[in-house]
């Protein structure tokens, strides 16, 4: 691989397909939201702030 | 009443106007390639409209809304799913992109027939796209009179709504092509931002004192609502569920198609970020659903997508009831008028393969295609019965099949050949029908399998029966023509 950086990727999707498994519970409260939908939307928005950072050393690095 | 009406008749016309206005500006759409793809020259906002245009729709709204009311978690896919879709974006599109342009490929279709140099292959993607793509558009048009008829109090009927909405897609359509859309996707996307974004704060505030109230409310009511059974819509559904979906997101030859608008590939890697801050929009959208649970309980079966438009009708009056009725019918319109366009470009080319070397095509005979499958549309919308649910309940999983020949087809020198791409998307969509029509699960071939089995998603085992068919196929029959060459980008 060489650019590994690229495997960033792989931290959001990992997150949001097995929250089930790391988040499958109402405590404790993100924003008065349910922990499960929570941690859903929190990395929902970090997704787009890896994909951001993916993007711009993809540029540095063409 | 008269107040709805105006905002909903004048939502219309506006949509219109902005359309005609929209593809004025860039001259009118004489060939195929302008019509249908705006000759590949979308910057990044117009690909996010078009992309965002068309993944939110009537379901985004009344279906998001509904199963966060009517089931609770596991609604969160939803929201899950697009996220997971655009991460894969970043490195699918550009990939699609660079060889859909390199070939001048206008439809999905097209793209396969160029991939696998199999015009056989280019026919079977065309039957499961359609066969998928009408019955999403009968839904849209269905969705359409639900929201209008709800929002103008009944004073359109629902078969009202959908003649006049029909005709007012047709008559943009034909005229504007996909700038059209996109322009009316501008405005789609802004009213759908102002009433969910809206409705999605004040409604819990309103009822139930804020958001953290509401939900200790339901937890309050019903302890288990909120996180997913360990049975059924359990953890391993959800995790192959949100999987499958992203799988076949792209799949959907509209969606296909609008990746070839794109100016250029950076277009996708920038959208990469945007999009998933964009599908935020659902969080608010199952507010409302949870809103609407406390507010106006006992909806049950069907009647729950409606639960959006009736807490807001109980809750406001007629001028904020016509914004979201207008919203609705926009979220009706834009992916309806993206499929419609999907459809009659895929038709025009398989009716009329292009030749190296020709003028480029016009656009006249998809346009001409357009008023006649929306009435076909019209008429399953009117006339249609199980079919066209059965249809509707495979649709997903149908264009999800597509997605292994897709990848085989990035892979440079591909070992798949085209009959091993044929016979897997056919071995595919045959194993999604006998699941979807026999209503197997995975429980049915192992009872005492544990749940983290049997809640498996039955599309997977579709797939893999998709993809071992594909290799062992195009092994015992090697390839007999090589690829393409595809140009890399510079």
């Amino acid at each position: 691989m060489t650019k590994p950086y690229r495997l960033l990727a792989l931290v959001p999707a990992i997150a949001i397909v097995g929250a089930p498994w790391f988040a499958n519970r109402i405590e404790p409260r993100i924003l008065g939201m349910p922990f499960l939908l929570g941690w859903i939307v929190g990395w929902v928005l970090l997704t787009a702030v890896v994909m951001a950072i993916i993007g711009a050393l993809d540029a540095r690095h063409p | 009443m008269i107040i709805s009406l105006g905002i909903l008749t004048a939502t219309l016309v506006v949509a219109l106007l902005l359309s005609v206005w929209g593809a004025g500006q860039t001259g009118k759409a004489t060939s195929l390639e302008q019509w249908s793809v705006g000759n590949r020259g979308f910057g990044t906002a117009l690909v996010f409209m078009l992309l965002a245009g068309e993944i939110y729709t009537t379901f985004t709204f009344l279906g998001g809304s509904g199963w966060a009311y009517g089931r609770g978690a596991p609604a969160f896919y939803i929201i899950a799913y697009g996220a997971v879709a655009y991460i894969m974006s970043y490195w699918l599109l550009p990939a699609i992109w660079t060889r859909a342009t390199a070939w001048k490929v206008v439809s999905q279709t097209e793209y396969f027939t160029r991939a696998y140099a199999s015009p056989a292959l280019g026919t079977v993607v065309a039957v499961v796209s359609i066969a998928a793509l009408m019955p999403y558009l009968v839904l849209q048009l269905k969705g359409l009179g639900i929201i209008v008829s709800e929002a103008s109090y009944g004073a359109i009927s629902a078969n009202a709504a959908i003649w006049i909405g029909t005709i007012a897609t047709v008559i943009y359509v034909v005229l504007s092509g996909v700038k059209g859309s996109a322009m009316t996707a501008t405005l789609k996307d802004a009213m759908v931002l102002l009433c969910v974004v809206g409705l999605g704060i004040v409604l819990p505030y309103k009822l139930h004192g804020g958001i953290g109230p509401m939900f200790a409310r339901i937890t309050a009511e019903r302890p288990d609502f909120l996180t997913l059974p360990a049975r059924g819509m359990s953890p391993s559904w959800f995790a192959s569920t949100v999987l499958l979906t992203v799988l076949g997101f792209y799949m959907w030859p509209h969606t296909f198609g609008s990746v070839f608008t794109a100016r250029d590939a950076s277009v996708f890697r920038r959208n990469a970020v945007l999009m998933p801050l964009y599908q935020l929009v659902l969080l608010f959208v199952f507010f409302i659903g949870f809103a609407a649970l406390l507010s106006v309980p006992g909806l049950t079966g069907t009647e729950v997508d409606l639960a959006l438009l009736r807490v807001t009708r109980d809750t406001f009056g007629p001028w904020i009831m016509g914004l979201v009725g207008a919203a609705g019918l926009l979220t009706a319109l834009v992916p309806g008028s993206l499929i419609l366009m999907s459809i009659a470009t895929t038709l025009a080319r398989l009716m009329h393969p292009p030749r190296d070397g020709a003028p480029p095509d016009s656009a006249t005979r998809a346009q001409l295609l357009v008023p006649v499958l929306a009435a076909i549309a019209l008429f399953f919308t009117f006339r249609g019965g199980n079919t066209l649910v059965t249809l509707l309940l495979m649709a997903y999983s149908m264009v999800t099949q597509l997605f292994p020949a897709l990848l085989a087809s990035l892979i440079p020198r591909t070992p798949i050949t085209a009959a091993g791409a044929i016979a897997g998307i056919l071995v595919g969509e045959a194993a999604v029908a006998v699941t979807t029509l026999g209503n197997v699960t995975l429980s049915a071939l192992g009872p005492h399998w544990p749940a983290a089995i049997t809640d498996i998603n039955t599309g997977f085992l579709a797939l893999v029966l998709n993809v071992l068919t594909m290799i062992v196929v195009s092994r015992v029959r090697p390839p007999q023509r090589t690829h393409m060459p595809v140009k890399q980008p510079a």
